[in-house]
C-alpha cells in the first residue's frame, strides 16, 4: 500500500539530487574545458606555498576609512605589483581596514617595497631642473649653491645645500634602480631629490606643499576654446577641497610671478616620491579647480586623471604581518591534514557501524554524498569566485565530518525512539523524520550563523575556516533532506531493514520496543501500558514512555494508518 | 561487539526512565561544580601569568627550517646569534625547526634566512619566515571578540524566537560561558600558545556548544508541550527525562564530533606539530567535550531552574502531587505488597 506514496516521492527526491550532482558537475567539467575551472580546488598560499602580506592602514587622528578608499588603494597596490611583472598576485580588502597581498613565490625586495611604499601624492615646487644622467663635470666647490639663510618659502633656493646639490649631481634618473629606490619619498617638510620617469628628467623639489588628501576629484577632457568649441587637446581637471583651495591659491599667486621657463615657475605632481608631471603655473588659481594642458593623448591624460584620484589617498599602509610559506611546507601540511580527516573519516565510520550496525553504510554513504557535494562547490567557487581553500579551511572540512554525522544521529536516534514506543519501522521513520527535521534545521541554523558571523566579522585564516564550515553545512543538510531521508524511507520497505534484522541497527527486540501489534489481531494503544497488570512500578515506567503529545501523535498515526480499532487492550 | 546490546538497553533504559540520571534534580550541585571550574579557569591563567600568547600577538619574526635532517637546537642559536640577540628555538616536529625572534629588519631576515639554510643544511627555500607586527593579533582577537558578541546576541535572540521562550535562551547561553571560560582556561593549563588558529577553534566552540544545546532543548520542549493538561510528571521531570533520552544521542554526537578533531590534534601535535592544525584542534577538542557536558549538566538544569517558579509550573507540580497521593492511597487499599514500590518510584 505504501509503496506507491512515499516511497515514489522518496525516489524523486534521491533523483533530483542526482540531477543537482550532475548539474554541478557539468558545470565544472564545462568549466574546466572552456575556461580555466579546474577539477581541484585552488590552494591558499599556506599550501600552495608563496608571501601574504597583510597591509594595515597608518590613519592619522583614529580617522575612519572607507571603503572606497580601500578599494582605490587595493587598485593602486594591483597596478604597481602588476606593473612590476609578478603574475597570479592576489589584492584583496579584510574586514574593511586592511589590504591583503597574496604572492606566488618570494616577492624581491623591490616588489615588497613596490607594495609597501605608501600611495602618497603631493604637490612640490621645482627648485631646479636637470637632465636625468649624472653630471659628468660636478660644480667646482666654491660654486656650489650656498643657502645663505633660513628659507622663507617652499621655492626659496635656500633649501639647496651643498650636501644636496652633490647628491642631485650624482643622481642617475637613467638608471632603473634610481627610479624605484626613490619610491620612498622624502619628508614633508624636506627638499626631495625625484626623477620623471616619463622624461627622465631629474629635479630638486622643494617641501610639500599640497598633500595628495586635498584633491578632491580629478577628471580628463579635451579642452574648449575661448568661444566653447572644443578643440583637440587633452588636459586633465583637479578639483581641490577647500582647504587645497586655499593653499593652492597661494602657491600659484608665488610661482606665477616666475617668469615662464624659470623651473620655480613650475610646480611637481609627486606620486610615490616620483613626478609624474611637472606643469608651468600660467596663471593665478583662485577656484581650486586647475587645469593641467599639453602634450597629452587621450590615455596619458586619463591616466594622469587617475593617478591624481586614485593616488590622492589619504591613507598609507604598514605591514602588519608577512609570512613566507614554502611550498614543501604547505604540502607536508596539506597531506598531513588529508591523512587527519581520512583517520577522523574512518573513526566516525567505525563508531557508526559499532552503534548502528548496517544503518551505519548510510552514514558513511551519506558522508561521502556530503563530500562529493562539497567538494564540487569548493571546485566551482574556486573557478567562479577565486575561493582558496587553506589550511584552516582543510580543518574546518575535517571537523564538519562530525558535524555532519551529528544530523543523521539526531534522525536515527528519532528513528529508534519511535520504534521504542512500538512502531513499525515505516512510520518510525515517518516520525523520526518529521522530528528530526524541525532539530536539524535549528541546529543547523545555529552552525550556518556562526559561519556567517565569523566569516564577515572576523580576519584571515577565520575567514576560510568560518567559509568552509557554513558551506559544510549547507551540503548537511542538502544530504540529510536529500539523501538520507529518502533513502531511509527506501530502505524501511526492505525486508533486511523492515524487519528489524539483529544487525540492521533497527532490532526492534534489542531496543525494547513493544508492539503495537500484539499478535492474534490484538492491537495495543501506543502508549498504554501492556505490563499495568504486573504491578504499580511498571506502570509508572511505561507512563514516563510517552508524553501526551507523543500518544496523541501516535493515535492520530494509528488512525490513519487504519489499522483497526484502537481500543482493544492486551488482556 | 558484544557491548551494542548493552549500550542500546541503556539507551532503551534512558527513554523509558528505567534508568535516570538526577541532572535537574541535582542541579544545585552542578552549578556549583560549574562555579568552581569558572573560577579555577580564571584563577589558572592568573597564577601562570596570563596565556602563553603566540608570536601573532606579541609581534615578532618567524622561521620554520623544514626538512632538516639535523635538528639540533644549538646549531639554530648560533645561525641566529650573530643577527638577533633574543631567540627561541623549538624543535616542533621530526626534522622542522621553529625559531622566533624579536623583529627584524628585511636584511636582517634574509641573514638569517641563509644562515639557517647553511646551519641546518637545507635549500634555502626549505626556510620561511614569517614577520607579524605586534598589532595583529590584537586585530584578530579584536575582531574574535566582536565576533563573540554578534554571534551570541543572534544566538540568543534566534533561540528566544525558535523555543518562544527567552528562559531556554539564557539558559544555553549562560552554559556556552561556563564552557568558553573553562576551555579557556583548561587552554591555558595546557601551555599551549595562543595562536590566531586557537582563536577559529574558540569561535567554533560557540557554534558546536550550542548546537548540542539545541537539539537537547528541541527534545525539552516537545516533552513539556502540554504540561497543562497532563498529571503524569512534574515540569522538572519532564526535563530530566528530556535530557536522558537524548543521552545516548548526546554522547554519540559528541564522541562523532570528536573523533575527526583527535585525529587532526594528534597528527597536528605529534607529527606536524605546525600551528593552525594543533592549536585549532585543541581548544575544539576540549570544546566539544565540554559543550555535551555542559549542555546536559548546566543548560538543561539551568532552564528547570529558571521556570521553577512560575506560578503555572508550580500548580502543575501540586497537580501532580495530588495524583500521585490519591493513586499510592488507592493501591494501598487495593495490594498493600505494592506500596513499597510505589513510594520507591516517586
Amino acid at each position: 500500500m505504501p509503496r506507491t506514496g512515499p516511497g515514489s516521492a522518496a525516489k524523486k527526491t534521491l533523483l533530483w539530487l542526482g540531477v543537482i550532482f550532475a548539474a554541478l558537475a557539468l558545470l565544472l567539467g564545462g568549466g574546466s574545458m572552456w575556461s580555466n575551472a579546474s577539477w581541484t580546488p585552488k590552494l591558499a598560499l599556506d599550501l600552495e606555498g608563496g608571501t601574504e602580506m597583510i597591509l594595515a592602514p597608518k590613519v592619522q587622528g583614529g580617522a575612519d576609512i572607507t571603503q572606497e578608499q580601500l578599494d582605490q588603494a587595493v587598485e593602486i597596490i594591483r597596478q604597481r605589483v602588476d606593473g612590476s611583472g609578478v603574475s597570479e598576485a592576489e589584492i584583496t580588502t579584510q574586514s574593511g581596514r586592511n589590504v591583503v597581498v597574496s604572492l606566488p613565490g618570494v616577492p624581491s625586495a623591490e616588489t615588497r617595497q613596490l607594495i609597501q611604499a605608501s600611495a602618497q601624492m603631493e604637490f612640490r615646487p621645482v627648485l631646479t631642473i636637470a637632465a636625468g644622467g649624472p653630471v659628468e663635470t660636478p660644480l667646482p666647490e666654491e660654486q656650489l649653491p650656498q643657502p645663505a639663510g633660513e628659507p622663507a618659502n617652499a621655492s626659496d633656493d635656500n633649501w639647496i645645500t651643498p650636501e644636496l646639490y652633490r647628491e642631485f649631481e650624482s643622481t642617475d634618473c637613467t638608471d632603473p634602480a634610481t627610479l624605484e629606490a626613490s619610491t620612498e619619498a622624502a619628508p614633508a617638510d624636506q627638499p626631495l631629490i625625484t626623477c620623471e620617469p616619463s622624461t627622465g628628467a631629474k629635479y630638486i623639489l622643494g617641501p610639500v606643499e599640497v598633500p595628495g588628501s586635498n584633491i578632491a576629484d580629478a577628471t580628463f577632457g579635451l579642452s574648449t576654446s575661448s568661444q566653447g568649441a572644443s578643440i583637440n587637446e587633452w588636459g586633465v581637471n583637479i578639483e581641490f577641497n577647500g582647504e587645497g583651495t586655499q593653499v593652492f591659491k597661494g602657491v600659484t599667486e608665488r610661482l606665477f610671478a616666475f617668469q615662464q621657463g624659470d623651473p620655480h615657475n613650475q610646480f611637481a605632481i609627486v606620486l610615490d616620491g616620483q613626478v609624474i608631471s611637472a606643469p608651468t603655473v600660467q596663471g593665478v588659481i583662485t577656484d581650486g579647480k586647475p587645469r593641467i594642458t599639453g602634450n597629452f593623448t587621450q590615455e596619458s591624460a586619463k591616466a594622469l586623471s587617475e593617478q591624481l584620484k586614485y593616488g590622492a589617498l589619504p591613507i598609507s599602509f604598514d605591514i602588519q604581518s608577512e609570512q613566507q610559506v614554502s611550498a614543501t611546507l604547505g604540502a607536508d601540511q596539506l597531506k598531513m591534514g588529508l591523512i587527519a580527516g581520512v583517520i577522523g573519516l574512518a573513526l566516525v565510520a567505525v563508531y557508526s557501524l559499532f552503534q548502528y550496525r548496517a544503518l551505519g553504510f548510510v552514514t558513511i554513504i551519506s558522508l561521502v554524498v556530503a563530500g562529493l557535494l562539497t567538494y564540487l562547490a569548493i571546485c566551482l567557487l574556486g573557478w567562479s569566485q577565486n575561493y582558496r581553500l587553506s589550511l584552516a579551511g582543510v580543518a574546518g572540512l575535517i571537523v564538519a565530518i562530525g558535524q555532519t554525522a551529528d544530523s543523521f544521529i539526531v534522525y536515527f536516534e528519532r528513528i529508534r525512539d519511535e520504534l521504542r514506543d512500538g512502531r513499525g519501522l515505516v512510520s518510525a521513520v515517518d516520525n523520526g523524520w518529521k522530528r528530526a527535521k524541525r532539530t536539524v534545521l535549528a541546529s543547523k541554523a545555529v552552525n550556518v550563523l556562526a559561519a556567517v558571523v565569523l566569516y564577515f566579522v572576523a580576519v584571515g585564516n577565520v575567514r576560510g575556516f568560518a567559509f568552509t564550515l557554513g558551506l559544510t553545512a549547507i551540503a548537511d543538510l542538502i544530504v540529510v533532506f536529500m539523501f538520507t531521508h529518502p533513502t531511509m524511507v527506501l530502505l524501511a520497505r526492505t525486508k533486511f531493514f523492515g524487519e528489524g534484522h539483529k544487525w540492521s541497527g533497527l532490532d526492534t527486540t534489542r531496543l525494547g520496543a513493544v508492539p503495537l501489534y500484539r499478535g492474534a489481531g490484538r492491537i495495543r494503544e501506543p502508549g498504554t501500558a501492556p505490563v499495568r497488570t504486573k504491578n504499580k512500578a511498571a506502570s509508572k515506567e511505561a507512563e514516563r514512555r510517552m508524553t501526551i503529545a507523543e500518544r496523541r501523535a501516535a493515535e492520530k498515526q494509528e488512525s490513519m494508518a487504519g489499522s483497526g480499532p484502537s481500543t482493544e487492550k492486551e488482556g | 561487539m558484544s557491548k551494542l546490546p548493552r549500550f542500546a538497553t541503556f539507551g532503551n533504559e534512558l527513554y523509558t526512565g528505567k534508568r535516570s540520571y538526577p541532572f535537574v534534580p541535582k542541579a544545585k550541585l552542578w552549578f556549583m561544580i560549574a562555579a568552581a571550574a569558572v573560577i579555577l579557569s580564571i584563577l589558572i591563567p592568573v597564577a601562570k601569568g596570563g596565556f602563553n600568547l603566540g608570536i601573532d600577538f606579541r609581534g615578532g619574526s618567524e622561521f620554520t627550517v623544514s626538512g632538516a635532517a639535523n635538528t639540533d637546537i644549538s646549531a639554530g642559536e648560533e645561525a641566529v646569534g650573530e643577527v638577533a640577540s633574543e631567540a627561541r628555538i623549538t624543535n616542533i616536529a621530526p626534522g622542522t625547526v621553529r625559531v622566533q625572534t624579536e623583529q627584524l629588519s628585511d636584511d636582517q631576515t634574509l641573514e638569517i634566512k641563509d644562515n639557517l639554510a647553511q646551519a641546518y643544511d637545507v635549500e634555502a627555500d626549505q626556510v620561511t619566515s614569517t614577520f607579524i607586527g605586534p598589532t595583529w593579533g590584537q586585530d584578530v582577537s579584536r575582531q574574535a571578540l566582536i565576533g563573540l558578541i554578534v554571534f551570541v546576541a543572534l544566538a540568543a535572540v534566534l533561540m528566544a524566537l525558535y523555543f518562544r521562550t527567552w528562559k531556554m535562551s539564557v539558559a544555553a547561553i549562560t552554559a556556552l560561558l561556563v564552557v568558553m571560560v573553562t576551555t579557556a582556561g583548561l587552554y591555558s593549563l595546557s601551555g599551549f600558545e595562543v595562536t590566531p588558529s586557537a582563536i577559529i577553534g574558540f569561535l567554533t566552540v560557540l557554534s558546536y556548544s550550542l548546537y548540542d544545546t539545541v537539539v537537547v532543548f528541541d527534545k525539552v520542549r516537545e516533552n513539556t508541550k502540554n504540561l497543562d493538561k497532563s498529571t503524569k510528571r512534574t515540569f522538572m521531570e519532564q526535563v530530566n527525562l528530556a535530557v536522558n533520552q537524548t543521552l545516548v544521542r548526546s554522547i554519540n554526537t559528541s564522541v562523532v564530533a570528536v573523533l575527526p578533531v583527535a585525529s587532526v590534534l594528534f597528527i597536528g601535535a605529534f607529527l606536524l606539530g605546525a600551528g593552525t592544525l594543533k592549536d585549532l584542534s585543541l581548544a575544539l577538542f576540549i570544546g566539544i567535550i565540554l559543550g555535551t557536558v555542559a549542555t546536559v549538566f548546566i543548560a538543561a538544569p539551568m532552564y528547570a531552574w529558571l521556570r521553577r517558579n512560575e506560578p503555572e509550573i508550580v500548580r502543575q507540580a501540586k497537580r501532580v502531587k495530588e495524583r500521585r497521593a490519591q493513586e499510592a492511597k488507592e493501591a494501598a487499599a487495593a495490594a498493600p505488597a505494592g506500596t513499597a514500590e510505589v513510594s520507591a518510584g516517586s
